[in-house]
């Protein structure tokens, strides 16, 4: 019985942080670092964690003809922003996929996206209903470790169940030992790095040949059949050292996306994976590896279907919409790794009332609003009373989904008086193309290219409030402008 | 419709308080200071009044809840007292109260009294604070001048008027209104600036700058009411008496259906056409002798201008460039200085309004005194933001007008 991979998505945030900008910042202190500082990092805006990626990533995996009825969401992350309150969960609602699918969180190693994965295309084999898998990781990292270098954030999404799909599993192995090249306890905000020779010749080395061979195997290929060879640690020449030993061609290497994003931790492998699937021929063979606590392997052969389906915007599609920034300290004051002064402005309470949010989560979580059966008209929010001056109507109103429609821009400032992690706080109001209208907050303005009323916006999912008194965050949509290209 | 207030109620006293930062007053003593030129301004014992309103916005930095600081505040004698509140149109709301009082027959003689203690949050501008539970989940991150910024870009894309144009008409209100400040003694702020310092200052929420903002102030206000026999009686002659008092309330129309384009207020429009209704007048632009609108930024007047019908649609950029609203042009606006020098308590600032109209309808006005005699003064508020807010107008006028 076939499983495999049906669609597949990504989310690089917007923001590219160059890394001559993080080293000159250290150079006083550790001038070797400047022998890593090529390329950027792509760099979370401060609205943006594992779980607003996530939602990014599904939402560009499934597209907006929401008919998929899935078994599970399962979502891997080594920072998951919730440590008991489902972060699944959170992008379950977020999509409005329905209560009937089991939503799991998967951390722990820097492999938790390919188990996840592998738990995923395990249980979707003969399967009725396919399964999402979302990998999203924001690493929090001292400022001038390497892993400040070599880390990025960013998430992938993969729909995997039964059938070929558009890249059928021919095999997978997991080979699990406790190896640990760094680690990060319960109480401790970062990792505690080991020796990186010893990582690279005992670990990545010795552990990942091991679950490659055996996935290599049981699909019944060799090393030299690989056209796709994905490995995600940020070393370099680890890959090629890697594809030696086990006879894949070195043009089979795929990028580890260092020079344009950095590695995102346990997403990683996904982030590579999908972007192997975007430049996949049908036939050819993809090996995806991880690292952490041993290796996961699993090999897909890509099939025709790929060639017809629907694409989004994907790892590539991302990489080319980035954002160039060249100040540290902005990184250094959204990843709060700096005690920056946030007035007195930034002290009201953000007490999020757990019975609000729940009572009104379809809206805030879902961004549903209203559509009239009497008039027809789009609403946000739903309300029972039709706002329609000529309607009127009284529970009147079906559910409507708002994330998926553009809007228009209307009205817009910004504003430096408001306070906002980053100023000046865009806001504005919008008008759906379908109808409806919300006056709403914006994210991922260029502040180059700045607004223009009538262009273009799309909704995202994104950090509204971080309440840094109980350690809760609140979710909600905001507009982001759609810049053409 | 109903027959409305005209001339049914007088205002036989009022007060205000100096505006600004009143560093070493409490609410309280600025709300005795306003009281004590009323009742002298009056002249009539303070066991007369039977019923009070209080009026504040945020009421959180300063007296708390309910009418019972007010009735602290000037020892009054077990009279009902009832706290308001409507944004920035609070004021006016409790001058309504009291004004319907008397006009029911309910009391003879009422008091309104507004209040605002704003210097007390440490930071400039108005405090930030919770609009509520549901509401801080999905509402923008808005500020007032955020929120009333916007106004500009729309209003500027349907009247195809250059920002240039636009910046500039808006710097002349904020000149005109510091040049009539200048003369207030109780104004918050009294200097005189120029076009350029206007269009140099720092970015607010653009386009608003500093100086296209308004002054937040501590200050507060009171006007004594009575009915027009009465006061005869208490020998009082030239009476100024209500003509109009009108509040218009979004119902979320512009918040949230398609068809208001963001550039004008649907609230003002309503209210003002009821407003001339109720005072008899029928050419505003002509019979209207004096006007005090809410200048919480000087896009805001602007727009007001064409809402309240004083200009045409489109037509104000041209009407402030001529200096139509000047202190000596054909309607001369916020003669003391407006929200944007007077200063802004938010509570006490719909009678602070009508403070001023009622000085100089009395020619009480000292160096601001208008040289004709006025006959009918519009005073108007607008609270919340542009796509959903309360907006009040209020005409007083002299007896039998």
């Amino acid at each position: 019985m076939s499983v495999g991979i049906h669609a597949f998505g990504a989310h690089v945030p917007q923001l590219r942080l160059e890394r001559s900008a993080i080293a000159a910042a250290h150079a006083w202190w550790n001038p070797g670092l400047i022998g890593m500082a090529k390329g950027q990092r792509a760099m979370a805006n401060w609205d943006e964690d594992a779980v607003t990626m996530a939602v990014e990533a599904a939402r560009d995996c499934l597209g907006t003809d929401s008919g998929h009825a899935l078994a599970g969401v399962y979502l891997a992350s080594t920072t998951m922003p919730f440590q008991d309150r489902q972060n699944s969960g959170v992008v379950a609602e977020a999509l409005s996929l329905g209560p009937d699918l089991l939503t799991l969180d998967m951390s722990g190693s820097q492999r938790a996206g390919t188990s996840a994965l592998t738990a995923a295309l395990q249980t979707a084999r003969g399967a009725d209903s396919p399964i999402l898998i979302v990998a999203a990781d924001k690493r929090r990292a001292r400022a001038s470790s390497s892993i400040e270098m070599t880390s990025g954030d960013g998430a992938a999404a993969l729909l995997v169940g039964p059938g070929c799909g558009v890249a059928q599993l021919l095999g997978r192995h997991t080979h699990a030992v406790d190896f640990v090249d760094h680690y990060r306890g319960q109480d401790n905000e970062f990792d505690y790095v080991w020796e990186e020779r010893w990582t690279r010749d005992e670990g990545y080395m010795k552990l990942v040949p091991i679950s490659a061979e055996a996935a290599m195997n049981e699909a019944g290929v060799t090393g030299t059949d690989i056209d796709h060879f994905c490995f995600p640690a940020a070393m370099r020449r680890v890959a090629g050292m890697l594809a030696k030993k086990m006879g894949i061609a070195e043009d089979s290497v795929r990028s580890n996306l260092h020079p344009e994003m950095g590695e995102a931790g346990a997403a990683h492998a996904m982030v590579m994976l999908v972007h192997a699937l975007e430049a996949a021929n049908p036939g050819e063979l993809i090996l995806v590896t991880s690292f952490g606590q041993g290796s996961d392997a699993l090999v897909f052969e890509v099939t025709d279907a790929i060639k017809n389906m629907r694409r989004g915007r994907g790892v590539t599609g991302c990489l080319s919409a980035g954002r160039m920034e060249n100040n540290y300290m902005r990184y250094l004051a959204f990843n709060d790794l700096i005690e920056l002064d946030r007035g007195l402005r930034a002290e009201v309470d953000k007490q999020t009332g757990m019975t609000t949010l729940y009572r009104n989560k379809d809206m805030i979580l879902s961004l549903f609003g209203g559509k009239c059966r009497t008039c027809g008209t789009l609403q946000f929010p739903k309300s029972n009373i039709c706002v329609n001056p000529n309607c009127g109507a009284t529970h009147s109103q079906d559910d409507h989904r708002f994330p998926d429609t553009m809007a228009k821009l209307n009205s817009f400032t910004a504003d430096r008086l408001t306070y906002s992690p980053d100023p000046p706080a865009y806001y504005g109001m919008v008008e759906f193309i379908e109808g409806g209208r919300a006056m709403i907050d914006f994210t991922d303005v260029d502040p180059v290219l700045g607004l223009e009323v009538g262009m273009d916006m799309r909704m995202v999912f994104r950090v509204k409030d971080y309440d840094m008194m109980r350690g809760f965050r609140r979710y909600f949509w905001k507009a982001a402008p759609v810049y053409k290209v | 419709m109903a027959k409305g207030i005209r001339d049914k109620v007088a205002i036989i006293g009022m007060g205000c308080s100096k505006f600004g930062e009143r560093w070493n007053d409490n609410a309280e003593d600025l709300m005795l200071e306003a009281f004590i030129e009323a009742i002298q301004d009056a002249g009539v014992e303070k066991n007369l009044i039977e019923a009070a309103w209080l009026s504040t916005a945020i009421e959180e930095q300063h007296v708390g809840k309910s009418g019972i600081p007010l009735a602290m505040a000037l020892r009054l004698p077990y009279i009902p007292v009832t706290r308001v509140e409507n944004y920035c149109a609070s004021g006016s709301e409790a001058f309504r109260g009291a004004v319907y009082a008397v006009a029911s027959g309910a009391a003879d003689m009422a008091l309104a009294l507004g209040v605002e203690k704003l210097k007390d949050s440490g930071y400039g501008g108005l405090p930030q604070r919770s609009r509520g539970a549901l509401n801080d989940q999905y509402w923008a991150n808005v500020s007032a001048p955020g929120a009333f910024a916007q106004l500009a870009g729309a209003y500027q894309a349907k009247h195809a008027i250059p920002a240039h144009d636009l910046k500039r008409a808006m710097a002349q209100i904020s000149v005109k209104s510091h040049e009539n400040g200048f003369k207030n003694p109780k104004a918050h702020l009294r200097s005189i600036i120029d076009e350029d310092r206007v269009l140099n200052a720092p970015i607010v929420a653009e386009p608003l700058g500093l100086f296209d903002c308004c002054g937040v102030s501590d200050g507060a206000a009171c006007a004594i009411v009575t009915t027009p026999e009465i006061a005869h009686s208490l020998g009082k002659d030239n009476l100024v008496t209500v003509k109009a008092l009108q509040l218009s309330v979004s119902n979320g129309s512009e918040a949230h259906y398609n068809s208001w384009d963001g550039s004008y207020f649907m609230t003002t429009r309503v209210a003002a056409e009821r407003a001339y209704m109720e005072a008899g007048i029928n050419k505003p632009r002509e019979q209207i002798s004096l006007i005090e609108v809410h200048d919480c930024f000087s896009i805001t007047e602007l727009i007001t201008m064409e809402d309240l019908y004083i200009s045409t649609e489109g037509g104000a950029v041209k009407d402030v460039m001529d200096g139509f609203f000047n202190s000596d042009g054909q309607l001369p606006c916020q003669i003391d200085g407006g929200l944007k020098c007077f200063g802004h308590p938010i509570g006490a600032s719909g009678l602070r309004m009508i403070y001023e109209m009622y000085l100089q309808m009395q020619g009480r006005a000292n160096k601001r005194q208008v040289s004709s005699d006025p006959v009918f003064g519009l005073t108007h508020n607008l609270g919340g933001f542009p796509h959903q807010n309360v907006c009040s107008v209020v005409i007083i006028g002299m007896e039998g007008a």
